[in-house]
């Protein structure tokens, strides 16, 4: 592993991690009036697969939107200013948390209706293909998006069209509070491709170095026009499903299944692992942490420092201006 | 001679020119290169403008309308097909969670330049899943433009101004007008997708329709002229935006109002008709406003029960009437030689 890479993605890592903290700790505090939802533990797929993308190459996602849009390069004061409703936001404010937008970067959008971007996702790479460009999409959703039709319609034309485009499966084992069991049979999600021609791979969530290889072949793939692919990561979300806080309380997954999961912390392990390969010391974890922690607070400070939309701002972009 | 077309031709007609005119284009739809070619609508399409402009597609309208979407926002600019409006239904979550809002939730980053034709069914038992007019679902969403073109030359322009239009756009077509011929010109013209017509000038009532029911309406007109009553007769073309300005002016002059659709009354399109003129021209209304549309049950198949389930221009015309009571003075309606009513009417062919 080249360590330039490992090192970036280490960054990558602990600055999505840092940001969701920053933003949990804050939340209570009222001002960040929408829901949200944080990706707290699943942080390792959208560095790792964003690794392998261009500037150019388009992404798109659900609700638990933060780390692929900070991943693909995001504006971070354009995320918060937009979770704190303001005109500064990526979304002039009327998006929220769950509809981050950054087209400078790439980054196409996030819903939050499950599988609904997976086949808008589609349809960009159809437009790429039809423009015989070599630029790649990556749509990336939860478990609970694959038991939508949506999903099975998308994938289905993806693959008549051998389009250009990789479906990044985050399963994190729960939809909301219901558990996968109750939910799906026990084969994995990646199972799926094969039902509608293309390949699909199971991998290690949070092992980033794992996602990294996975991702790369696939995403090489897509680019050489040989068509997509269906990736499924397991991983697992720490916090609540929408929020600041833990979710032990509602007692739908177990403590010790919690206290598991976050023993494999993606961010953790990969710190150990390049300390060990001596490509992180300790004075380079201070310095990304410190430097982090610079660019959050300012961007919090920009975002808590503008303006709100102005009034009239409520009836505009219901229509684009006519032509 | 002036130029006629039917209005399935005219809608070829549009398509060939904006597949011509622009080259971001593009026509996709189940069957949409077909042998039948959307009952002619996009026939012989692909063979002139090939495999890469005019597409088929899985029957998998949820997410093709997403696919259509996403290769809108890279710049093409798709025209979907619906055979049926009741296929069409399988698509509301792309179209209303999304495309209507993706200018407005993204803070007018993206824009989702996209037509959809929702063809609407009826007669020969077309049923409870062949023949709905859900229009007013559409029109209730901000974001979607949605019209309703009742000519042919009305269809091929809304088309092409629908094709240009950097808003989504919903145009719902009833099939009964397919056959109906209306003065075309040839050249590439747009008509407004904000604006209602008036189409027939009067001085004592209005009547607002939409689609085949502004046919009916022109009817009920001639009815109730012979009576002496001189009808307005305006047809309404756009649901989204609506064009109060027209109503307003037309109940100005008249004072009365008779709404039809083709859909059902109950919180519909007459139900938001009767209600803005309530608010904006009360002081003119000389009596309460009508409105006339499907009853509140399913279509029945059965052409026993279809026929009592479509209102026709004798309805309008005796709710018209009523206004003045003068119900008693409207002769008695023909019935067709069938003895049915579930074929378009044979004197409906135009030119219109």
């Amino acid at each position: 592993m080249d360590s330039q890479i490992s090192l970036e993605m280490y960054k990558q890592l602990r600055r999505i991690r840092l940001v969701e903290d920053a933003i949990a700790r804050r939340y209570g505090e009222n001002e960040m009036r929408c829901p949200t939802h944080l990706c707290i533990g699943q942080e390792a797929p959208p560095v790792g697969v964003s690794a392998h993308l261009r500037r150019d190459d388009l992404v798109f996602s659900a609700h638990r939107s933060h780390g692929h849009y900070l991943a693909k390069g995001g504006s971070l004061k354009a995320m918060l200013a937009e979770i704190y409703g303001r005109a500064t936001g990526c979304a002039s404010g009327k998006g929220g948390s769950q509809h981050l937008i950054d087209l400078a970067c790439g980054f196409m959008g996030s819903a939050p209706i499950l599988a609904s971007t997976i086949s808008v996702g589609v349809g960009a790479a159809w437009a790429i293909a039809m423009n015989g460009e070599d630029r790649v999409v990556v749509v990336y959703f939860g478990d609970g998006a694959t038991e939508e039709g949506a999903f099975h319609e998308a994938m289905n034309f993806a693959s008549v069209k051998k389009l250009p485009i990789i479906f990044v499966c985050e399963n994190n084992l729960y939809s909301v509070h219901s558990a996968m069991e109750v939910r799906q049979p026990d084969r994995p999600v990646a199972a799926l491709a094969l039902a509608h021609g293309m390949p699909g791979h199971t991998a290690d969530g949070n092992k980033i170095e794992d996602v990294y290889k996975l991702a790369g072949s696939t995403i090489e793939r897509a680019r050489a026009g040989e068509g997509p692919s269906l990736l499924e990561f397991l991983t697992y979300r720490w916090m609540e499903h929408c929020g600041p806080n833990d979710d032990l309380a509602f007692n739908y997954r177990s403590p010790v299944e919690v206290a598991a999961w976050k023993e494999r912390d993606p961010v953790d392990a990969y710190r150990n692992l390049l300390t060990s390969r001596r490509v992180l010391s300790e004075a380079q974890i201070r310095d990304v942490d410190d430097e982090i922690m610079q660019e959050i607070e300012k961007a919090f400070s920009f975002a808590k420092a503008s303006p709100f939309p102005a009034p009239p701002e409520l009836t505009t972009h219901l229509y684009p201006p006519e032509p | 001679m002036i130029r006629q077309l039917k209005y399935k031709d005219a809608i070829r007609e549009a398509h060939a020119q904006i597949l011509r005119d622009d080259p971001q284009s593009y026509v996709i739809g189940l069957g949409v290169p077909g042998p039948t070619g959307i009952f002619g609508t996009t026939k012989g399409l692909q063979k002139e403008f090939g495999e890469q402009r005019v597409f088929d597609m899985p029957a998998s309208e949820n997410a093709m309308t997403g696919v259509a979407l996403g290769t809108s926002l890279l710049g093409r600019r798709p025209i979907m097909v619906h055979m049926r409006f009741d296929f069409a239904v399988l698509s509301m979550e792309p179209l209303v969670n999304q495309i209507a809002k993706w200018h407005y939730m993204y803070g007018g980053h993206m824009r989702t330049p996209l037509t959809v034709r929702m063809i609407v069914g009826r007669g020969w038992g077309q049923g409870p899943q062949h023949s709905q007019s859900l229009q007013a679902w559409l029109a209730h969403v901000p974001g979607l433009k949605v019209g309703m073109p009742t000519t042919a030359h009305d269809v091929k322009g809304m088309l092409i101004a629908a094709a240009r239009d950097d808003a989504p756009v919903v145009l719902v077509e009833h099939r009964w007008l397919y056959e109906v011929t209306g003065h075309v010109p040839e050249e590439m013209y747009t008509t407004p997708l904000d604006k209602a017509a008036v189409v027939r000038n009067g001085t004592d009532v209005t009547l607002a329709a939409t689609s085949y029911m502004t046919l009916e309406s022109l009817r009920a007109a001639e009815m109730l002229s012979k009576i002496g009553i001189q009808a307005e007769v305006v047809d309404l073309r756009s649901l989204a935006p609506i064009d109060h300005v027209t109503l307003d002016a037309s109940i100005a002059r008249t004072g009365r109002l008779v709404v039809s659709d083709i859909g059902h009354s109950i919180f519909g399109v007459c139900a938001e008709v009767i209600a803005s003129v309530t608010e904006t021209s009360f002081s003119h209304l000389k009596c309460a406003p009508c409105r006339i549309g499907l009853p509140h049950v399913p279509t029945p198949t059965t052409p026993a029960l279809a026929d009592l389930y479509y209102p026709r221009a004798i309805d309008i015309a005796r709710t018209a009437a009523a206004m003045f009571n003068a119900e008693h003075r409207l002769p008695a309606e023909s019935r067709s030689a069938s003895g049915w009513l579930d074929a378009p009417d044979p004197s409906f062919t135009g030119p219109y």
